[in-house]
């Protein structure tokens, strides 16, 4: 059945971007997530799903330590990102975070121009020596996005002005602009509609080329469909991990089946 | 096996109602091939005909349970196990329908071996064959309704002994062939109904094996037992 595979969903990666051991995170007394190992892939789309609350948001803000910003919030354990410790004391938050982008569930674009929105990164992060090679970034990042034909004539217009599904490949442009490594997207279709989630998924396809996308998704259709591997999370664990044809086809853990087929679980 | 009930129930009542009719149709299967069995030792061509009359049925059952599958697919998108059902469904039915097909030809050739000389001892050595093909086809579908693996092997193993009668009629005609050329229309009959017996249970094996798969997530990858798969005798 193997030689049968579509090439296309295969997963030739074996390159890990991130690395997670034992990784534990508190929220006061709530142990919200628990010792949770897993190798995350390079140009590869790695989809978590589980019910609400299970924490696979939780975790994925911990990949470029979004949780920092929550008080009562404790991480445990190691990740690392091409080997390299994200917790050590000499990362700074803010560099991690540019290789490390990320995309939330509304679309939050700055209240400026479509331009500034996808220049704001690169200039503080000094990613241009002038104009023309913004312009340059801008332009490649809302191409990447799939927006650019759209929005060329009107960049000087505020990007809250577009319409949803505008805005949030905006916010794909403005994480893309500053060059990540990887591109953490927390329900980026939550807000959308068919059609512009279907623009964002086939984005999320081409951006695979690229760089190592993880997301969090409610919609298990969605997962299956851009995903090529997927981990399902429970009660602050980590249940079940593998290519997402087989999780959606045989999956090994009675909870990932029940979950999966829709099934009280 | 997934034994919780979908939050959605109505997916439950769609898939119990699409298993339902396979198991329906097996029933109807089973009698065929028990009934053709009958009507040629008996020559019994009314029940011949009442075997043809029924494939009608279980063809349109094949396409019911096609398009419930379909309908299933579209409006569900069933995951795991339950994909792995309505997969399954579609393949049992299409090897039902095969099966019911056979036992329709068996009716056939009894309506034309009914006319000619009896070849002595067939009818009874072809129903005993048919008995073990039907038994197997029990199993495969109970193994089915069960979800029961270790039946469903069990059936996989028998089917090594159909083959055995098989080559052992098939030899049993040449002979008769070989006596006496005039009889050779109805054994030449007689060998396509055991044929047609032979293949009903390789699709009883056929349908074990999307037991297994079904429950399993994976289909058997040992080869299963067989006979000769053509008998080398006589000729010359």
């Amino acid at each position: 059945m193997n030689d049968m595979t579509l090439l296309e969903r295969s997963v030739e990666q074996t390159e890990i971007k991130i690395s997670a051991q034992d990784v534990q995170v508190w929220y006061g007394e709530k142990h919200a997530i628990k010792d949770v190992n897993v190798d995350l892939l390079d140009k590869t789309v790695t989809a978590f799903i589980g019910p609400s609350g299970c924490g696979k948001s939780t975790f994925l803000r911990c990949l470029n330590r979004m949780n920092d910003t929550i008080e009562s919030c404790r991480v445990g354990g190691r990740i690392a990102l091409d080997g390299e410790d994200i917790y050590d004391r000499r990362v700074d938050p803010v560099q991690l975070r540019a290789r490390v982008g990320m995309v939330f569930q509304k679309p939050n674009p700055f209240p400026k121009s479509i331009y500034d929105n996808v220049a704001y990164g690169p200039r503080i992060h000094g990613l241009a020596r002038n104009r023309a090679e913004l312009d340059e970034i801008v332009e490649k990042s809302l191409r990447g996005a799939a927006l650019w034909n759209e929005v060329k004539d009107r960049l000087g217009e505020p990007g809250t002005g577009l319409s949803g599904g505008q805005q949030q490949r905006l916010c794909i442009a403005r994480a893309v602009a500053t060059q990540p490594e990887v591109l953490l997207m927390d329900e980026p279709c939550s807000a959308l509609d068919p059609i512009a989630t279907s623009q964002v998924e086939e984005l999320i396809d081409q951006l695979r080329a690229e760089f190592s996308v993880v997301i969090v998704t409610h919609s298990m259709q969605q997962a299956a469909r851009v995903s090529q591997k997927t981990a399902f999370f429970h009660l602050g664990n980590l249940v079940e991990y593998g290519n997402t044809d087989d999780i959606f086809t045989n999956p090994r853990d009675p909870r990932t089946e029940s979950y999966i087929s829709g099934r009280i679980g | 096996m997934n034994n919780e009930r979908h939050i959605l129930s109505a997916f439950d009542r769609d898939l119990e109602t699409v298993q339902a009719l396979v198991v329906k149709m097996g029933g109807m299967v089973e009698s065929a091939i028990h009934d053709s069995a009958i009507a040629l030792e008996a020559r019994d061509g009314e029940l011949a005909d009442d075997i043809r009359r029924r494939d009608k049925a279980i063809d349109e059952l094949e396409l019911q349970i096609n398009e419930e599958a379909a309908r299933l697919i579209a409006l569900r998108a069933p995951r795991a196990t339950d994909l792995r059902t309505v997969l399954s469904v579609i393949k049992i039915s299409a090897i039902l329908e095969r099966v019911g097909d056979y036992a329709k030809n068996i009716a056939k050739r009894s309506d034309v071996l009914a006319e000619m000389p009896e070849i002595e001892g067939a009818g009874m050595a072809l129903r005993r064959m048919s008995a073990t093909v039907e038994a197997m086809m029990k199993d495969a579908l109970d193994s089915y309704i069960q979800r029961d693996v270790a039946l469903a092997a069990d059936v996989r193993k028998r089917d090594l002994e159909v083959d055995q009668m098989y080559n052992a009629l098939f030899r049993e005609f040449l002979t008769h062939m070989m006596e006496d050329p005039r009889n050779i229309t109805a054994c030449m009959h007689l060998h396509f109904i055991a044929k047609n017996i032979e293949r009903m249970g390789d699709h009883a094996t056929g349908i074990a094996e999307q037991v297994i798969y079904l429950a399993t997530g994976e289909l058997p990858d040992d080869p299963r037992p067989k006979g000769e798969s053509v008998p080398r005798i006589g000729g010359a």
